[in-house]
Order: structure tokens, then sequence, then C-alpha cells
């Protein structure tokens, strides 16, 4: 059993951790900034960067995918940015402008180029595939000491624990300007602060936890994961550390639960089939903010 | 003593914030045009001009908050770059979103930023920088409020004490008085003339005209382009004020020969 579980179970469970977690840390910033559609038009940008990077190299293989994704996020950052400053329309608005463009681009290239033979679709991309990453070299907990059956952990993985531990870093770092910018920009600026490189620094961030997290959960669970554990903890604390360690926290067990429960949960019921572990973790962080809610309501101050 | 009188006896006047040439605009309008102008330190300037006037702009463009189409800014006859360690800007009030998830003290320890750096250590040093910024605005006891939780006008304040915890030379502020109790108002204005008899420069974008002869010493008034400026008691006067907001015909002018609350929209 114990086998079983490190060669199936445990796997996907740390990457939808890392990408729970990874997407959440930056989202409680875009969340304060009201610009959380941000982390919405990333992940669905992400498409045409894969699509361009498929006509690009021919092939579908992992590295050219996540540069042609990263160059396609950080594009549609810059321009979401740009848009925001020169055309002076609400955050929202620029992201929706860009990210339906991109969208739209990146549909007609894939209509117009010759996919056949390689498998190339938006299901994946919506979806992900977070149980396929399974650990065939394990034998058991003994593996996670062992560097030949390490060698042979998904690669997702290792690049979604990457991500998370380089947005943890860089978050630690800047935290200070980070913090004063979100909240008064004017003021961030007076203080000799680049706030606009802070701005697309944030955006880069999110690009990049998005970028790392779509192919192994794909966009849908991005979208929850930036947007869900942060606004569910801003609903718990007045204090912005706190807000995002509970927000952490809040992504990291909807993921191990979402994972357990579309798992086993249909068992549990009589029923052979499993559910979308995705579905299920970007469903229970909703439940999570909706939960905060009515803790908010009941507990503290209304509204 | 009247402030005609006292800066024949100063002269000559030392630039805290000089601007050549300032020219702002909006989509193609402009909302400062051409505008030179010479904030003369250790006094107290309202900037003073009708709605749409150009008067927060003007603040923000020097600060470089927002981009000028020309215009030079030296501070303390320097470059903006050499200066702007010296100066505190306080931001409107309704500029940001007061439900941040910060305290009080949190907020007044943004003014600590340049001294703590990145990664700095807050200190005992820190604590009480941050304790005295908040007693002089009135507001000790509130270290560990909500800011969302505070009213207009302690909110006010506590934009006031993050301004003071930077120690500055110079102080830029948009309409302070804006919104605030009488009570704030008043308190402000203490603290304001507090940091002008310590020699430093308060500039403040004003909208109450009745307030600007015993609040402050030199006035600029504004409509997109610089119609007056220099001490209360020379420029600030009947003609010049009807010249800055008459083409809007806003204004509300007492006959007796005071000038009354100009009209806010």
């Amino acid at each position: 059993m114990s086998a079983e579980f490190v060669q199936l179970s445990l796997t996907p469970i740390l990457t939808g951790l890392f990408a729970a977690m990874a997407c959440a840390l930056p989202g409680n910033f875009l969340v304060l900034r009201r610009q959380a559609l941000i982390g919405d038009a990333i992940s669905h940008v992400v498409l045409p960067g894969i699509v361009a990077a498929f006509l690009v190299t021919g092939t579908i293989a992992a590295v050219p995918m996540l540069i042609g994704a990263a160059l396609a996020a950080v594009l549609a950052a810059v321009m979401i940015e740009l848009i925001r400053r020169l055309g002076r329309i609400e955050p929202g608005a620029a992201m929706g402008v860009v990210f339906t463009t991109l969208f739209a681009a990146g549909v007609l290239v894939l209509e117009q180029a010759d996919t056949s033979r390689v498998h190339l679709d938006v299901e994946h991309a919506l979806y992900g595939s977070l149980e396929s990453l399974i650990w065939l070299d394990a034998e058991g907990w003994g593996s996670l000491a062992d560097p030949a059956a390490l060698a042979g952990l998904p690669p997702e993985l290792v690049r979604m624990a990457l991500a998370f531990a380089l947005i943890t870093l860089l978050t630690v770092l800047f935290w200070r300007p980070l913090a004063i910018s979100t909240f008064d920009e004017g003021f961030a600026a007076t203080l000799g602060l680049p706030v606009r490189a802070i701005g697309l620094g944030l955006t880069v961030l999110a690009a990049l936890a998005a970028v790392a997290a779509f192919d192994a959960v794909g966009s849908i669970l991005v979208i929850a994961m930036f947007i869900c554990p942060p606004a569910a903890a801003r609903l718990l604390t007045d204090n912005l550390a706190r807000q995002v360690a509970i927000s952490l926290m809040i992504a990291a067990l909807v993921s191990v639960a979402g994972y357990v429960l579309a798992g086993y949960g249909p068992l549990w019921f009589g029923r052979q089939d499993s559910l979308s572990a995705a579905g299920m973790i970007a469903a229970l962080s909703g439940l999570a903010l909706f939960a905060a809610a009515l803790f908010r309501r009941g507990g503290r101050r209304a509204g | 003593m009247t402030v005609g009188s006292s800066e024949a006896m100063n002269a000559p006047l030392r630039i805290a914030l000089s601007l050549r040439g300032m020219t702002v605009a909006y989509d193609g309008k402009p909302a400062v045009f051409s505008l030179d102008a010479d904030f003369v330190a250790g006094r107290m300037t309202a900037i003073v001009g009708p709605n749409g006037a150009g008067k927060s702009t003007l603040l923000k463009a020097a600060l470089g908050i927002v981009p000028r189409v020309s215009g030079e800014v030296s501070v303390f006859g320097g470059t903006f770059e050499e200066g702007r360690h010296r100066i505190a800007y306080v931001p409107q009030r309704a500029s940001v979103d007061w439900d941040f998830p910060a305290s009080v003290a949190d907020v007044v320890t943004m003014g600590l930023y340049r001294g703590l750096g990145l990664l700095g250590r807050m200190r005992t040093e820190h604590r009480r920088r941050v304790g005295d910024a908040l007693e002089r605005v009135g507001m000790q006891g509130f270290a560990g409020r909500q800011i969302g939780q505070l009213s207009g006008g302690q909110q006010q304040r506590v934009f006031l004490a993050r301004a003071l915890a930077e120690n500055a030379e110079l102080y830029l502020l948009d309409e302070p008085f804006a919104g605030v109790d009488a009570a704030t108002e008043a308190a402000i204005t203490e603290v304001l003339k507090g940091l002008r008899d310590e020699g430093r420069t308060v500039v403040a974008v004003h909208h109450d005209l009745s307030s600007v002869a015993e609040t402050f010493d030199r006035v600029l008034l504004l409509n997109t382009e610089k119609v007056a400026e220099g001490p209360v008691s020379d420029v600030f006067t009947e003609a010049a004020i009807h010249k800055a907001y008459g083409a809007r015909g806003g204004v509300a002018l007492n006959p007796i020969g005071g000038v009354v609350r100009a009209p806010e929209t």
C-alpha cells in the first residue's frame, strides 16, 4: 500500500501542492492590486505560446513548449502593462483585450498549422494531467533518499518545486517594495522605488507560476489558485504577512484534499471511476472562499 | 508679524522646489501649461485653484509620479534625483484602498523604507520614530488599528504621520484637509506650522479659500497656467482670485470683502 502510494499518488499530490502555492503567493498581491484577472489572462495566453513554439521547433518537447509559453506570457504581461499605462484604461479591461486577442491568434494559428501528427489539444491545457505524473522508479518511502529513484521523478514536479522556491525567494526579498507599491504606488514612487518595474516583476512572477503549473494542473486550477486562497485569506486577517501565510495554507490544504477526494471519493460512494483532480482542487478552493466569507460575516464585522 | 515684512527681512530667499517650463498633458489636453514656480524654503505655500486647474497634477508631475511633457524640476538648488530623499509626499487620501491589510503602524513604517531598505530589521529606534510620528498627529494608541476602521480624518493623520516618519525637509501634501473633521483640520494645521517653524518647507494643494490667509504664508494661484505667486498678503487679492476662478464662474465672493469657500464638486 505505501509503495503504491509513493509510486502513484505522492508525486501528483506534491506537484499539485507546489503549483497551488506558487500561484497563490503572487495571487495575494494581484488580488490586492485589483489585478486578479491577470492570472486568468496569463494562463490563457500560454496556449498560443505553445502553438508558436511547436511551429518553430516542430516538436512538443517540454523545454521549447515552456520557453514559448513563457515568452507569450511575458509578451502578454508587457502588453497589459503598456495598454494600462498608455491607454489609461482600467487593468481588467486591458487584460481582457490582451488575452482574448492573443488567445484568438493562437486558435487561428493552431487551425492553420498541421498538428495532426502530434498531441496538441485545448483540453489538456484546461484540465492538466496531474494524475499521470506517477513515479515509476519509486519502491516505497525509502526511494526519497535514493538518488537513482529521485532521478526518475516526473520533471513537472521538479519544475514546479523550483518555480515555487524562486517565487518565494523573490517575494521575501522584495517584500517591502512590493507591499508599499501595492498599497500606495504614488508614495512608493516618491521613495525612489521603480514602481513600474515592480508591477511588471509581479506580473512576470505570476506568469512564471502559470507557465510552470499549466501543463501539470491546467489553466482552470491556475486561475482558481491565483484568486481563491488569497481572497479567502484576506477575509480571515487584516495583516498582509498573515494573509499570505494563510493563503499558502489554504492552497496546500485544498490541493491535497482535492486530490484525495477526486481519486478516492467516488470509491467511497461505490463507484469505480475517479474525478479530475485539478477540477476538484479548484472547486474546493472556491468552497474555501465561500466558507471564509461566511465565517467573516458570522464572526467578525459584517461586509 | 505679517508675511510680507518677514520676507523683506530674510532676503535672499532659499528655494526648496523650483519648477521651470512645466507642462503636463492628459490625453493631449494640457492640465498644467508652461508653469514656472518657486517654493520658498521654510515657508508654507498653498497651491490654490478651481477644480481641474491642475493642482494635484502639478505636485505629481514635480515628483515624477505622472510624466511631464516638458519642464525642469530642481530641489534645494540641485537636481531632483539629488534632492529626492529630502522630500516627503502625502497623497490624496482617496488615492489608496483603505481596505488594504495593514495597521496604522504598518503604514507609518512605510515612511522608514529609505533607512530600512529591503531587509533591514526594525529596531527600537525605528519603533520610536513611528511612535513619535503618531503622537505628533494625535494618533498614539491607534498603532494596531486596521486602517480601514479609521475615520477619514484619522486616515489623513496616518498619511501625515507616515510623511513625518520620513523626517524630510520638504513636505508636499495633496489636499490634506479634504473631507476631514474640524479637529483633524486644526491638528494638521498645527503639525504643518510646527514643521515650518522648524525651518522645513510645506507645500499643500488646498481648496478652502477662506483659510488660506490664516494658515499659509505664500500662495500659488493656478488655473492650468500660473495666475499669481507670492506672499499671501501681496498676491491673494480678489482680482487674482477672480482671474483664477472667474472663467469658470465657480467662485462665490463675499461682497463685504472676504472670500468664502469655493464650491467643491
